[in-house]
């Protein structure tokens, strides 16, 4: 089993607003995780393909334009096609409350609001992650 | 007299303020604001000692405009209350505008949906679940003329927020206004054209940094020749700022952006002074209330000294930092939302406090979704609150002679100032931005920002303290937020017009149009420096827009001649 968890923090959809997805991945980094960015601007299948080249344990998604609605199931569902349903996905940016029980329900498993601390998402990380790594 | 001071200060000190010290300490060993900048006990007339009243604050209207932009300032005319909006089609945002010019609004504000920003037309593939998300789907000169059916452009004034495809959305509104019978003369308001700053905030660029510099040059050459009451660019460090920079950095980029577009436009052998007058500028306003007031009496300040300096520019104004500012999104909680509203108060009175011309206030369920009518309203009230009530408008810039804000403003200033030189030695902003000097600067601040929120070194009320019970901080609670924002049939209804546009009009001549555009890009290879012997092309834009060529496919093309721009990315 290897040692570092790794991450990939990816931004679906066509908004720029990356502040929140850069300052995760350096937490995240910093907490001595492997992460790759991918940067602004990806398609669902660029993300999925990197997910599953890079074989990583999870996967964050950030995104502010509201196109969650539409592109987060589809994320999801490559991801199932590719044998890529291991993996843990969480999300963050504006994710307005309605909207975040479906998300829930087909497979995202946290959607961290404007104020979470890079700390709460390290610990959800590393939490779920070791329990799934006991499991195997 | 200053002797008397320093003695006496001298004697406070050893006499009262060390007995005080020893017994009750200060809250904090070291005071800063955002920018870094050390903040001192107590400010005396020894802070400003250097300050020259005549050279360093003036009158109103004069240089170095540090006082404001106009002599009368708010006695004569309150700023113009902005407030971005729109979302949908054309159609649903042409009733929205004619509802607000019936309640008394005379300026629009357009904000775009992000395909129209980036170059796709609403059926490319990128533009699924985005369409009409953001602001409006604009794909054609037909969606245009809906937009803008019974509003009179003449009357108006409509700010656009658009970016790289600029010339290609403005050349659309010239199109309506010649349809509707209107000399170009008298079309005023604003495009933000501003491109460079997308690559270091934003995020929506299209070609690299040079092309997109050409394209901006070409808007405000244009703009200069043809629409004398237009404001071609709106230079922008709101974005920037949002995106994680301080005060000074947001002050710093902004300026030197705009110093690079002058330099653009020189090298098509325009005197600064035949459009410097007509730029105009957009800055963010957070919660450090002195800090945000001196910044902007330090960007004018500084504005004005470059253009005199740098370009010996004659027209005053030439010199004249307009702005436009908004309150900060990223300040706003989506924690006990409510606070917002005075966190938004805050900053709006700083921004009047600092001489804005015009100001959106930003609503306190924005951290949340799109926001509610309700919270809007609440938002436009807090500037009309601060307008009528709290008699701040009633004299010019009211706060000028204090010493913390003079000696704050001439260290923003200055610190920006050194920024500006540094980004000179890198080889100018376009050199700065392509080896992510800028990027990278951002980047940091944001982090080290988040840092201090998480360890408490900066306190967000109600996020990091004086949280409520959780049962009652439930973000969302009492708030009603649209689900999914906005109706996803609009992308339905937009693909089919777009569609049956794309068999209506006449295909050849779109085609000529479209080649038209390519063979004047290259009349010469571009290279660095080199906007000065291009071809500008919004002659060849206004007459592929005029027959419907869409704005995808426009960008297209001039996608395969620039090249796409791809961020490096490094964390």
């Amino acid at each position: 089993m290897r040692k570092k968890i790794r991450v990939l923090i990816a931004k679906p959809g066509l908004d720029g607003h990356d502040r929140g997805a850069k300052v995760v991945a350096k937490a995240l980094r910093d907490a001595g995780m492997e992460v790759i960015y991918t940067g602004i601007r990806q398609t669902t299948e660029q993300i999925v393909n990197t997910a599953i080249q890079e074989d990583v344990d999870c996967l964050g998604l950030s995104i502010l334009s509201g196109a969650h609605v539409k592109l987060f199931p589809e994320i999801v569902e490559l991801l199932k096609k590719r044998g890529g349903e291991k993996i843990l996905i969480f999300a963050g940016g504006i994710v307005p409350s309605e909207d975040i029980p479906e998300l829930e329900s087909i497979g995202i498993s946290k959607i961290f609001g404007p104020g979470t601390s890079t700390q709460e998402i390290i610990d959800f990380i590393k939490t779920q992650i070791g329990a799934d790594r006991k499991r195997r | 007299m200053k002797q008397k001071i320093k003695k006496e200060k001298k004697n406070w000190e050893e006499k009262v303020l060390k007995k005080i010290l020893e017994k009750r300490p200060e809250r904090k060993k070291h005071f800063e604001n955002y920018s870094k900048i050390k903040i001192e006990r107590l400010y005396t007339p020894e802070d400003i000692e250097g300050l020259d009243y005549l050279k360093d604050l003036g009158f109103p209207g004069n240089f170095p405009f540090t006082r404001g932009v106009q002599p009368t300032m708010y006695r004569g005319r309150l700023w113009t209350m902005r407030q971005y909006a729109g979302m949908g089609d054309a159609e649903e945002s042409n009733k929205r505008y004619k509802y607000l010019l019936k309640q008394g609004q005379t300026g629009l504000s357009v904000a775009f949906d992000l395909p129209t920003q980036i170059g796709y037309d609403s059926d490319h593939q990128l533009a699924i679940g985005e369409v009409g998300r953001v602001g409006v789907a604009i794909d054609s000169l037909q969606d245009m003329e809906v937009l803008f059916k019974g509003v009179p452009l003449d009357r108006v004034s409509t700010s656009m927020t658009i970016n790289s495809p600029c010339a290609i959305l403005l050349a659309m509104y010239i199109a309506v206004a010649e349809k509707q019978g209107i000399n170009l003369s008298k079309l005023s308001g604003t495009t933000q054209n501003d491109s460079l700053k997308e690559y270091i905030a934003r995020g929506t660029y299209i070609f690299p940094p040079l092309p997109s510099l050409r394209l901006t040059t070409d808007v405000n050459e244009y703009a200069s020749k043809h629409l004398p009451k237009w404001n071609p660019i709106s230079i922008s460090g709101y974005h920037i700022r949002e995106a994680g920079a301080t005060a000074v950095q947001e002050l710093a980029f902004t300026l030197a952006n705009g110093l690079a577009y002058v330099e653009a436009l020189k090298m098509r052998n325009l005197k600064p002074d035949d459009f410097a007058p007509r730029f105009s500028f957009f800055f963010a306003v957070h919660n450090n209330f002195f800090e945000e007031i001196a910044k902007f009496r330090a960007a004018r300040r500084l504005w004005a000294r470059l253009m005199k300096e740098r370009f010996q520019v004659q027209n005053p104004k030439s010199m004249m930092l307009r702005f436009h500012a908004q309150t900060g999104g990223s300040t706003l909680t989506a924690q006990q939302p409510d606070n917002n509203i005075a966190r938004v108060t805050l900053q709006a009175l700083a921004a009047v406090l600092g001489g804005t011309q015009s100001l959106h206030t930003n609503s306190r369920d924005e951290a949340l979704a799109l926001p509610s009518e309700d919270s809007v309203q609440i938002a436009l009230r807090t500037q009309q609150i601060i307008a009528y009530e709290s008699g701040v408008s009633d004299t010019v810039d009211p706060l000028a002679g204090s010493y913390y804000l003079e000696s704050l403003t001439d260290q923003m200033e200055k610190e920006a100032l050194t920024y500006i030189k540094r980004i000179d030695d890198l080889g100018g902003m376009l050199a700065a931005i392509e080896k992510g000097f800028i990027q990278r600067e951002i980047q940091n601040s944001a982090y080290i920002h988040q840092k201090k929120i998480e360890k408490k070194e900066e306190v967000v009320v109600g996020l990091n303290r004086f949280q409520s019970d959780p049962a009652f901080s439930a973000p969302q609670k009492n708030h009603e937020v649209r689900k999914g924002g906005v109706d996803s049939k609009i992308e339905e209804r937009q693909k089919r017009r777009l569609l049956k546009l794309k068999e209506e009009r006449d295909n050849k001549k779109v085609k000529k149009a479209l080649n038209n555009i390519k063979k004047a890009i290259h009349p010469t290879p571009l290279q660095r420096g080199g906007v000065h012997n291009q071809k500008n092309l919004m002659p060849v834009i206004l007459e592929a827009v005029g027959v419907y060529a869409t704005v995808g496919e426009i960008c297209d093309i001039l996608r395969q001649e620039f090249g796409e721009y791809r961020e490096s990315v490094s964390i």
